[in-house]
């Protein structure tokens, strides 16, 4: 599909779901810029740029997710193909069209698997955010495009973490907007990213030299360059160990668009 | 008696109808076939088709992409080693199915240059461009992860997937080189 043709669909498609009001949650623009990721990328040591795009203020709720499998029935929990999504797929709510106490609608979903989570995405017109786009985004505070340099910060966010999950997840929005108008990208839920497969950690250096098992050909696997963004290094490990049809207790997804 | 015998041709046209239909559609994917994923492929002979069009017999495959010196042309070596350790009878039966993780430069006639260079038999090797769009999920259900780099090579993890005639899950292997288990599921699968 042409740029032109792309760019015209997206806003015809921005201006029809804007008029049906169907996005309570909305979208806020993130600006382009140069970014460093807290993983030390040999090929782009220097950081990469992110291009300007558009992303879900909050993540993807269980209402929103269950209107979009009553209208896609082959994501409903008892239709969806096993290659897809495991047995615990949406196993929180009480039926396959039913949510319950355990997952209340306005939380953010989880026991989503990336599979479903790039469908949701597709079916609005938009596609899972890219690692890089995400952390990036997140990479912001209230004030600040990039916060990560401060412990505050960071203690805030890794506090998080060290708290107990609780049955029902609270409901996003709670949390205060960043810098671009973002919500809940800590505190609330792990999110997929559409290249969660991109993330080549190994837990140690097991793989190397054993050419009878090599696993990744190239450039050797991601190493880190910030030690102390332990809440990156966290998703990033949750991540790398994820396959797409794994769902967990707290992984959910936002959508993105664009550039 | 006229009208039992409308009746009785009325029954005969809608059995041969619901014949005809059941004849054109094929059975239904079982859930655990990764065929469940709809992605769109062009073959070396630029041959569009749906993923699902691989069922039909079982299958070995893999990912890789045609400018990759290092492990990729060890990957058509491995998967011709199994097909060499086959009977000429079991060979017949399978298929070798290659995806490219690099559908910006491997055209198909990018493709079909290794097909010749390599002397891959098209009439069990087939290798594919995938839709750009659905790259990421194809190496999902194979559970194979990659990123592309910025030099335009990819650093990439090596599974080799056999699956039955419809899809579903037989055996992997990330061994690079001979895999005695993987190879014996594929003379099973090939005998059965």
């Amino acid at each position: 599909m042409g740029r032109t043709a792309g760019l015209i669909a997206f806003a015809l498609l921005a201006a029809t779901s804007a008029a049906a009001g169907e996005d309570t949650s909305g979208w806020a623009t993130v600006p382009g810029g140069r970014f460093r990721s807290a993983l030390a990328l040999a090929d782009a040591p220097q950081g990469s740029p992110v291009v300007r795009f558009v992303m879900m203020e909050t993540p993807v709720t269980n209402r929103q997710f269950l209107e979009f499998v009553r209208a896609n029935p082959r994501w409903l929990r008892d239709r969806v193909p096993t290659a897809l999504a495991e047995p615990r797929y949406l196993s929180h709510w009480d039926g396959p069209t039913q949510l319950g106490n355990r997952s209340l609608p306005n939380s953010p979903v989880v026991w989503v698997s990336w599979f479903a989570a790039d469908a949701y995405c597709r079916s609005s017109d938009a596609r899972l955010p890219t690692w890089t786009e995400w952390e990036y985004a997140a990479a912001a505070d209230a004030t600040r495009r990039d916060a990560r340099s401060d412990p505050a910060w960071r203690e805030r966010i890794l506090a998080w973490y060290a708290e107990p999950s609780v049955a029902a997840l609270p409901s996003v929005g709670n949390d205060a907007a960043n810098a671009y108008g973002l919500r809940d990208l800590h505190g609330l839920v792990w999110e997929w990213v559409e290249d969660y497969s991109a993330l080549l950690v190994s837990a140690d250096n097991r793989e190397q030299g054993d050419a009878d098992e090599l696993r990744f050909c190239g450039a050797g696997a991601i190493s880190t360059s910030d030690r102390e963004n332990y809440a990156v290094l966290m998703r990033v490990a949750m991540l790398s160990a994820l396959e797409g049809a794994n769902t967990t207790a707290n992984v959910g997804f936002r959508c993105a668009r664009g550039p | 008696m006229k009208r039992l015998q409308i009746a009785a041709a009325e029954l005969a046209f809608i059995a041969l109808t619901l014949g005809a239909l059941v004849a054109h559609s094929a059975p239904t994917l079982p859930r655990d076939s990764i065929y469940q994923l709809d992605a769109a492929l062009t073959d070396q002979a630029g041959q569009a088709m749906r993923f699902s069009g691989l069922r039909g017999r079982p299958r070995v495959v893999t990912m890789f992409y045609t400018s990759c010196q290092y492990i990729c042309p060890l990957i058509v070596d491995s998967v011709k080693a199994i097909e060499r350790g086959l009977t000429a009878q079991e060979r017949e039966r399978v298929g070798f199915a290659l995806i490219s993780m690099d559908p910006e430069r491997d055209s198909p006639a990018a493709l079909k240059k290794v097909m010749d260079d390599r002397k891959l038999d098209p009439s069990r090797w087939a290798l594919f461009r995938p839709a750009e769009a659905d790259l990421r999920a194809l190496a999902g259900v194979l559970g194979i992860r990659y990123r592309a780099l910025s030099d335009g090579e990819f650093n990439h993890s090596t599974m080799l997937v056999l699956v039955d005639a419809e899809g579903r899950v037989l055996a992997r292997t990330e061994k690079i080189g001979s895999d005695p288990e993987f190879l014996a599921a594929v003379h099973a699968a090939a005998a059965g």
